[in-house]
């Protein structure tokens, strides 16, 4: 429950631990070659094989290339704020699991992002649903310091 | 070295926007475009491939050009869908199932970034990354040469006179879009569509059709159209350790990617070398494309097109001339038809009937390229 009265709800089932008070991204870890992948899916990228175990991500890793998003991406499939709207970041994190993952920035100021740096992890509120939830999503925040 | 497949006509249905006439009618007439430079009629074609996002079904083509039995397959593969017909027709020939071959490229799209639609079921991609806007190619092209020039030193102003050379070869393309040069003045005063690439440093989604026959060498002389040779052609998709296009994610250990494997592939098949190579159509969705695909396709080394863009090396009298009719920047692009633009370009050069933006040397051998959404790219190399 926020202090709005929402409740809080994840944007999809599976994509992160959640409720956590460190929450995690949720891979899958081929059981055969190793290799590993986001989001989870019943299969191997890599090296095909059908037996995949769910493996909780680092929460910490770097930026390994960014960009922002200065235009309303286009309606369907888009469902954050258009009203408003406010040009995000979006990135690609290498984490120390052997994979990068892509996902949205908390920062859109090309200013404070550089290739290399340390990011982490977090979950931000994206939209209200028609039912009054708050719907959070994953991002990747700079670590302070 | 294959020799055994020749292209001996090409039509084009000019790219642009054309409200008034419909994907299927423009397809039509870059066919009959194509058999009139070939000096063939369409009872004469044997087999059909067409590709296009916007057509349903592009075989109701046969309609407006007979209804002769032809068979006519359609093939999506995204931006990569044209260098694929053209691979396919020559296949079918191969296999001995045609002598003479036509492959179309036809489509017809609304303005703006490409939409994954309502529901992502089509792209393999969860619907929570739709949801929260990364469906978005533009933030692929960006994030892809950022990273690029942070490793190689590529410079903004590498951006922009890639640019600056697209429009300027549009301006001379009677049959481009864009049909004005540009000032990198203007291009850097545009606005910042995802950091670092600006408006002008993108192409559009366009209207437009492309087509060529294509059949065995050795009746190519048969016919009017002189003959330009396929040395060979190569599909791939993508690999699990190379950004590309809308990934969730990828792989830390490195692998080579979809434009590298299917270039490689192709001058091995040929026994041609990457210094053979006289003229170059590649895929430039935007400029950091044009880019980075040069040092993929193995042209140059990676960094290196800082220095060859700067002097100019890419430009119509440069060594190493790229996307002569101004490429998608200025052609934009009709996702179907874009890979058969690509060939009707290569093959009018080397026959040196290309028109204003005509490459002034002896040209002998060119290389096609495409590549798009999910990671898949086709190259072709083209020879006289």
């Amino acid at each position: 429950m926020t202090s709005n009265g929402n409740t809080q709800i994840p944007i999809a089932e599976g994509l992160f631990t959640w409720p956590s008070p460190a929450p995690q991204l949720i891979g899958g870890q081929c059981s055969d070659c190793k290799a590993v992948h986001f989001p989870k899916q019943d299969n191997c990228q890599a090296c095909a094989g059908r037996e995949v175990v769910a493996l909780p991500l680092s929460r910490r890793g770097k930026l390994w290339t960014w960009t922002i998003q200065n235009f309303v991406p286009p309606i369907p499939p888009y469902t954050g704020p258009v009203e408003g709207f406010k040009p995000f970041g979006v990135g690609y994190v290498e984490l120390p699991d052997g994979l990068v993952v892509e996902g949205r920035l908390t920062v859109n100021d090309p200013a404070m992002l550089k290739i290399g740096m340390d990011m982490e992890l977090v979950l931000e509120p994206f939209r209200i649903d028609a039912q009054g939830n708050e719907v959070l999503n994953y991002a990747f925040a700079p670590v302070a310091g | 070295m294959a020799n055994d497949i020749a292209i001996i006509g090409v039509g084009l249905y000019g790219f642009g926007r054309h409200a008034d006439i419909s994907a299927i009618q423009m397809g039509v007439s870059a066919a009959n475009q194509a058999m009139d430079d070939a000096g063939l009629k369409w009872t004469d074609i044997e087999v059909g491939y067409v590709g296009s996002l916007s057509v349903m079904m592009p075989e109701t083509m046969t309609k407006f050009l007979g209804y002769t039995g032809v068979p006519m397959s359609k093939m999506f593969n995204g931006c990569a869908t044209g260098g694929n017909l053209l691979l396919n027709t020559a296949n079918a020939i191969r296999a001995g199932r045609a002598d003479i071959g036509i492959c179309i490229g036809l489509d017809k799209h609304p303005k703006g970034a490409f939409s994954a639609g309502e529901s992502m079921d089509s792209t393999g991609l969860p619907q929570w990354y739709g949801d929260v806007g990364l469906t978005v190619n533009p933030q692929f092209f960006a994030m892809k040469i950022q990273r690029y020039m942070h490793d190689y030193g590529i410079s903004p102003e590498t951006l922009t006179r890639t640019a600056v050379k697209a429009f300027r070869n549009g301006e001379l393309n009677p049959a481009a879009w864009r049909r004005r040069a540009l000032s990198a003045e203007e291009i850097d005063n545009s606005m910042m569509v995802c950091d670092p690439l600006r408006k002008y440093h993108f192409c559009s989604p366009s209207d437009g059709a492309a087509a060529a026959i294509v059949c065995r060498a050795d009746i190519a002389h048969r016919f009017s159209g002189t003959p330009i040779y396929l040395r060979a052609g190569e599909f791939v998709t993508r690999q699990t350790g190379t950004i590309d296009v809308q990934a969730t994610s990828f792989s830390s250990t490195p692998t080579i990617g979809a434009s590298e494997a299917a270039a490689r592939a192709a001058f091995e098949s040929a026994g041609i070398g990457p210094d053979e190579i006289d003229i170059v159509q590649c895929q430039d969705t935007e400029v950091g494309h044009e880019i980075m695909h040069l040092a993929e396709l193995g042209l140059v080394e990676h960094g290196e097109q800082e220095a060859l863009i700067r002097d100019g090396g890419t430009s119509l009298g440069g060594r190493l001339p790229v996307n002569t009719d101004g490429g998608l920047l200025a052609n934009g692009e009709p996702i179907g038809a874009s890979g058969l633009r690509q060939v009707h370009e290569v093959v009018r050069q080397l026959r040196g009937v290309a028109g204003p933006h005509q490459v002034q040397r002896e040209l002998k051998t060119g290389i096609t390229h495409v590549y798009g959404f999910p990671g898949s790219s086709c190259v072709t190399i083209l020879s006289k």
